[in-house]
């Protein structure tokens, strides 16, 4: 079955590859380097639902106490921090040519630069404690404070200041996209949430198999 | 006995044995009257950059001093196996994080007293007029940062290296909180009404809305093992 994702998701890769250097046309101000939009913005996508399937894991762990929902929880936030990296990285490249600078203190660079270190935070607290019950139910509360955190991350950021160009795919209105681009952009959203998939798939395969050797 | 009453017996009893081993306070005090000479080695003696980064040192000082003291919250309980006794206590767990909670706003704002004290003497602000208003940002951004830090510091007091764990969890959490305690305390020295940084207000007081209700209902979970 997870062979299976993983075929999938690397045609659906190849597709999106294919999509955005081959098929999307070359943007006329930014030229080449908006193309990273097409690595960048599903990035951040595969971020925030990873983050969101551990706020339920967390919850369905608490209340249930299945192991499977804190495997769920503890990979999906590895692959979330590592798709968190991602959107600062692929944004920092894009934005050195863009804006003349690696980094900037702008508002959403700061709220997911906030969230890269809140659950690289969580991924620390798994790994220091060392009973798998208590450092279980300590990360599914953990979680849970984060990811109720997240809105107010971007509240108090936005506030704080913004730089960032307004987003361009879900704002109200008719859209400024040509089709053609959102159509790269939605088959790169769809390449990367089947990639989300089979990470986690594959870290809680090898977390199971990690309990049972422990066992 | 209801859950006040336990709540409360938490607190007494913290603040009774506090009262006779003056363990606590005392170096809290002293470390944040330290702060203030590293602050002002730090900016210098300029005036007006000092006016500037004010509130972020002050806040600055808050959250120092806070890291230690609540960081220690649960520091007692481990002599003598006082944490299993913590967890035996019949009833809802949930009235020892209130508790605590309780006992850490108390010890939080009297050093936050005495650092606006401290601040307005040494570097000579007139604190009097804007006094109002820096109590309530002051209070609505304790709230939300000693809600949490009683949380988490349950959470590490049983990991080896609690002392760096704690702060590394705190910290990114209250990212929203610093912002909008500084930018509103920054908003309130210049003598600004309370109206122009209602925003900020209103984010904090989501916040210890949040913070509150969330610590309240999984500190089940955190006492639990």
């Amino acid at each position: 079955m997870v062979r299976i994702v993983g075929g999938v998701t690397l045609v659906a890769l190849a597709a999106g590859l294919v999509m955005a250097f081959g098929v999307a046309p070359r943007e006329v101000t930014q030229g080449n380097v908006q193309r990273i939009m097409y690595v960048h913005v599903p990035s951040v996508w595969v971020a925030y639902l990873a983050f969101a399937v551990v706020l339920v894991a967390s919850i369905v762990y608490l209340a249930r106490r299945v192991d499977g929902a804190d495997r769920l929880a503890h990979a999906s936030a590895e692959v979330g921090v590592l798709f968190t990296g991602l959107t600062i990285a692929t944004g920092s490249i894009w934005g050195k040519p863009t804006w003349g600078t690696w980094w900037t203190w702008d508002a959403r660079l700061t709220s997911v630069s906030i969230l890269f270190v809140m659950y690289l935070g969580y991924l620390l607290l798994r790994g220091m404690i060392e009973d798998p019950d208590q450092g279980a139910r300590y990360a599914a509360v953990l979680g849970i404070v984060a990811a109720f955190n997240i809105p107010l991350v971007h509240f108090s950021v936005y506030w704080w200041r913004t730089l960032h160009q307004p987003p361009s795919l879900m704002k109200p209105g008719p859209g400024t996209m040509p089709g053609v681009i959102v159509a790269a952009l939605m088959v790169n959203f769809v390449a990367f949430s089947l990639l989300y998939v089979y990470f986690v798939a594959k870290r809680v395969n090898l977390l199971r198999r990690e309990a049972e050797a422990a066992a | 006995m209801t859950f006040a009453r336990r709540a409360f017996i938490v607190v007494w009893k913290d603040l009774l044995v506090e009262r006779r081993s003056k363990e606590t306070f005392n170096a809290l005090f002293f470390f944040a009257l330290l702060l203030l000479f590293v602050f002002q080695f730090a900016v210098g003696p300029d005036r007006e950059r000092l006016a500037g980064t004010l509130p972020g040192l002050l806040w600055l000082g808050f959250i120092l001093t806070g890291l230690l003291g609540l960081g220690r919250t649960f520091v007692v309980e481990r002599e003598n196996d006082c944490w299993e006794a913590l967890r035996l206590a019949p009833g809802d767990k949930s009235a020892i994080y209130v508790g605590k909670l309780a006992g850490n706003l108390l010890l939080m704002f009297v050093v936050e007293a005495i650092l606006v004290v401290l601040f307005g003497i040494f570097f000579n602000l007139d604190l009097a007029g804007v006094l109002p208003a820096l109590v309530v940002v002051i209070g609505l951004g304790t709230v939300a940062f000693a809600a949490v830090g009683t949380l988490f510091a349950a959470m590490t007091s049983q990991v080896r290296a609690r002392e760096l764990l704690f702060p590394v969890l705190l910290l990114p959490v209250q990212a929203p909180v610093l912002l909008a305690t500084v930018k509103a305390t920054e908003a309130v020295l210049l003598g600004e009404p309370l109206g122009s940084v209602a925003h900020w207000l209103k984010l904090l007081g989501a916040a210890d809305v949040i913070f509150v209700v969330v610590g309240v209902l999984t500190f089940d979970f955190v006492l639990e093992g």
